[in-house]
């Protein structure tokens, strides 16, 4: 059984059709990709997966438990972890911080330990900080561990939001165009950082990008998007050499 | 019988006057996204501001009324210059506290000044009362209402009609887009403050020769109350300003007279609270999406 | 080498920093003895330690809202008239000992404030922004118009002869606990947690925060340390009437955590300490106040704002207390 099976999905923004039955079935452990052009939808649709639209039809499955009609933060919790385009951290939280909120619901104690200070806090916001450090360490971000979010350079928050996504320990990370901004070196040293991920956490990544050696050194899948339907799917070197997939993207 | 009929022209007259405060509120926030808070107290102004040319400087009435109208048009100016310009890119919550200071302030500047007790101003509006059927109709309602249905009708007229008012509608619409298409930005949104704070002072003329008592915080209810108006109307809208202001004085003169007097206000909120939960965007109102 | 020393200094409460407080605080309990029984302080003076230690209650609470979740409340008077009635009304109806009946009527004004708090936040707080402001300013009129109108409360004349319990040993003693145990609750989980809401809701969604249950939380424990020091204020006036709790009284606690940096609570502490004295040692007292109070709103939104802001933050000249209370970068 597929880990995500997402079938016929489709929203409608009053008459606009934004994504229209889009079938994507994604294997434990893979590296998928989503592309397609500017306004394709490709955000949409993670942000139908993630809860934060409601579709209009279809079904989104994650190791078999349908997930539509549930809430972002219920989603977070059945295994969807994200990242988004325009980056979204607490940036007047540390960095450290950042990465300790995302346990939220992994690392658990009572209202009353907060208040008191109960024993159990000290252990367990102990524990906290010792795996947020062990993640900002797969991220080169240790060192900035004090430092506010809204301090670290462009790439550096790009890196950010993957370690905080990761620590909500999900099954299927959502990445909305990781490499956006970066420049070359940087995107090499990312793509090696996204195989690791997916190794040493054993999960499953889907993600947008625009950069195709990226997409193409990557991804063992890739599904095309275009004004909202699929285009073609397949593996990285059919899709790319797909002359339809060209016309979409380099126009006429 | 005639009971209930001069209770809905009281809820009439005092709905026109929450209509026109109302429509201030609607188009700044329209145009600035922001509630400004000092609104209610633009009225207050207006009220002192005719006080001191009619029965201080002896200016005659017709000029009064049209210096208070400028007096409050350049001061919602000067407000939005002072203290909203600086505020544009912060976040929402510093420009809701920034507007209450203001509201505070200019409270405050009138407490200085004319002191708390509350001054005696004998109408400007010397109209005789008209009986139609079993009913009364005060000189006083009956000015209010021409005078709002002409400033509706023009306001109307200014929004669809006119360059300017075209400009306020881009605007509205997509602040960025509009500044491209080369509207000046900073014309239209102090006009918009300025053409607010006019309506705001006929409002506050036209409650003071109703009520003929002046004291500092006396625009701070009629406003919070149009403010209920603007929302219930739909915030943003220019109809809805305006049914949302008659509705409401409707809603108070009724529930004044037949359910509580001491509760009215709470029923005036709890319309408020009522909309807001059912729904959000008013009777008139657009709904929003939220981009991610 | 900083980490390291992070990670041992925080297993315990019995910590070198938390043995200082506590002796700083009886130290500071003897000062207040000095300051309240001897000659020290005009009676004017004296009659404002009680008032201080309220504010501080006030404004500690409020900034959980406004600072930590970000949300304006304007209600917060609304609150404490719930604590403040509560409470009046049952050390007025019981025949308790007095340390007894007290710590009831604290305990009772708070959780009434805190129940109405849910009740009013459960449906209110699926609005953020303008909205939710403008709807808990509504709640807080409500509040006052039905204390008015009902007997129970005494109408407009409200209720009298509350006796006069509050004295500063009791307020000393609950504004310490007040401000312990919000410092507490703001550094844990649930305190992150709210933080996050009002940097980005939606990534807060995104890792699992379930945001209306996290602004409801905010909203109850400001609303109920609101009733414990509505509680504080009955039982020192001896009176209360629906009228001291109107939208000028949220405004004023509003204007103590705004100074104080909003979100940081050492900062609402001296903010409210200052706008207790100021006003009164300003001469011709209530002119002047509403005008310092505006004053203070604007100016410190302008200079939040303002790039002098920004310079003096790199500069590292920004007095320390009106930074805004996040783990500071050490």
């Amino acid at each position: 059984m597929a880990l995500l099976e997402v079938k016929n999905l489709g929203i409608s923004f009053g008459g606009l059709r934004a994504v229209d039955d889009v079938n994507l079935s994604i294997e434990e452990g893979q590296l998928y990709g989503l592309i397609g052009p500017n306004g394709a939808g490709k955000t949409t649709v993670f942000n139908l997966l993630t809860g934060v639209y409601q579709p209009t039809t279809g079904t989104i499955k994650i190791n078999g438990e349908n997930v539509v009609g549930k809430s972002p933060s219920e989603i977070c919790q059945a295994g969807i972890a994200r990242t988004f385009q325009n980056i979204r951290l607490f940036k007047k939280m540390t960095v450290l911080d950042n990465v300790k909120t995302a346990f939220h619901n992994e690392i658990r104690y009572n209202l009353v330990t907060s208040f008191l200070r109960l024993p159990k806090y000290f252990k367990l916001e102990k524990e906290m900080t010792e795996k947020a450090m062990e993640i900002l360490k797969v991220f080169n971000l240790e060192g900035e561990a004090n430092y506010l979010a809204s301090n670290l350079p462009y790439g550096k928050q790009r890196k950010l939001e993957i370690a905080r996504a990761l620590a909500t320990n999900p099954k299927l990370l959502l990445l909305d165009e990781p490499a956006a901004g970066m420049n070359p070196n940087e995107t090499a040293e990312l793509m090696d950082t996204i195989r690791l991920v997916r190794d040493r956490y054993r999960i499953t990544i889907l993600l947008i990008e625009h950069d195709m050696k990226l997409v193409s050194g990557i991804c063992e899948k890739i599904l095309v998007l275009n004004f909202g339907t699929e285009l073609a799917s397949g593996t990285p070197d059919v899709v790319l050499n797909n002359p339809e997939v060209i016309t979409a993207y380099l126009g006429e | 019988m005639g009971s209930i009929l001069e209770q809905l022209i009281n809820g009439l007259r005092s709905g026109s006057i929450y209509a026109l405060i109302a429509l201030g509120y609607t188009m700044v926030y329209g145009i600035a996204k922001m509630i400004n808070f000092a609104h209610g107290d633009i009225i207050m102004v207006g009220a002192y501001a005719l006080y001191v040319l009619v029965a201080l400087l002896n200016v005659p009435a017709i000029a009064a009324v049209v210096l208070t109208i400028i007096i409050c048009g350049v001061l919602g100016i000067v407000i939005e210059k002072v203290a909203y310009k600086p505020l544009r890119k912060a976040p929402a919550l510093s420009v809701l506290i920034t507007a209450i200071g203001m509201s505070f302030f200019l409270q405050s500047v009138a407490l200085l000044i004319f002191k708390p007790n509350p001054i005696a101003f004998k109408s400007i509006i010397n109209v005789n009362s008209v009986r139609i059927g079993g009913i009364t109709i005060s000189g006083i309602s009956l000015v209010t209402f021409i005078i709002t249905f002409i400033c509706m009708i023009g306001l109307t007229y200014f929004i669809n009609k006119t360059k300017t008012g075209s400009a306020m509608k881009a605007l509205s619409e997509d602040k960025a887009a509009a500044e491209l298409m080369g509207i000046n930005v900073n014309r239209t949104i102090s006009i918009t403050f300025a053409i607010g704070s006019a309506l705001a002072a006929v409002a506050g003329i036209l409650f003071v020769c109703q009520y003929q008592s002046i004291q500092p915080t006396l625009g701070a209810l009629p406003g919070i109350k149009a403010f209920v108006a603007a929302v219930l109307g739909g915030i943003g809208s220019i109809p809805g300003a305006m049914i949302g202001g008659l509705a409401l004085g409707l809603i108070e003169s009724i529930s004044k007279a037949y359910i509580s007097s001491q509760l009215s206000d709470a029923i005036v909120f709890g319309v408020l609270v009522v909309v807001l939960l059912v729904k959000p965007s008013g009777l008139l109102g657009k709904n929003r999406i939220e981009k991610v | 080498m900083k980490k390291d020393k992070k990670v041992t200094n925080s297993n315990s409460i019995f910590t070198l920093k938390n043995i200082i407080i506590v002796i700083c605080l009886i130290i500071g309990y003897f000062i207040l003895t000095f300051l309240a029984e001897g000659d020290f302080l005009s009676r004017q003076s004296k009659s404002l330690i009680v008032p201080m230690g309220i504010n501080i209650i006030l404004a500690v609470s409020l900034s959980l809202t406004v600072g930590f979740l970000g949300e304006l409340s304007l209600g917060h008077a609304g609150f404490m008239a719930i604590g403040g009635y509560t409470g009046a009304l049952i050390t007025l109806h019981m025949d308790l000992p007095k340390g007894l009946e007290f710590t009831l009527a604290l305990i009772a004004g708070g959780i009434m404030a805190a129940i109405l708090g849910f009740l009013i936040g459960l449906p209110v707080l699926r609005l953020k922004g303008d909205y939710l402001a403008i709807v808990t300013l509504a709640f807080g009129e409500i509040i006052r118009s039905v204390l008015t109108s009902l007997k129970i409360t005494g109408g407009a004349q409200g209720l009298t002869k509350i006796p006069r319990y509050s004295n500063y040993t009791w307020v000393y003693i609950v504004m310490i606990l007040t401000v312990v145990l919000i410092s507490n609750f703001v550094k844990s989980r649930h305190g992150r947690a709210i933080i996050s809401v009002r940097e980005n809701y939606i990534a807060a969604e995104s890792i699992g925060i379930k945001v209306s249950k996290y602004k409801v939380m905010a909203f109850v424990i400001a609303a109920f340390f609101a009733g414990v020091a509505g509680v504080f204020y009955g039982h020192n006036l001896s009176i209360l009437k629906p009228g001291d709790f109107d939208y000028n009284k949220s405004i004023e606690i509003l204007v103590i955590v705004v100074l104080g940096g909003m979100g940081n609570i050492k900062g609402s502490i001296i903010a409210a300490i200052a706008l207790t004295f100021l006003p009164e040692m300003l001469r011709s007292v209530d002119e002047f106040r509403t005008l310092l109070y505006a004053v203070v709103l604007i100016a410190m939104m302008l200079f939040r704002s303002s790039g002098f802001r920004t310079k003096l933050e790199e500069s590292g000249k920004l007095p320390k207390f009106m930074k805004p209370n996040m783990k500071r970068v050490k």
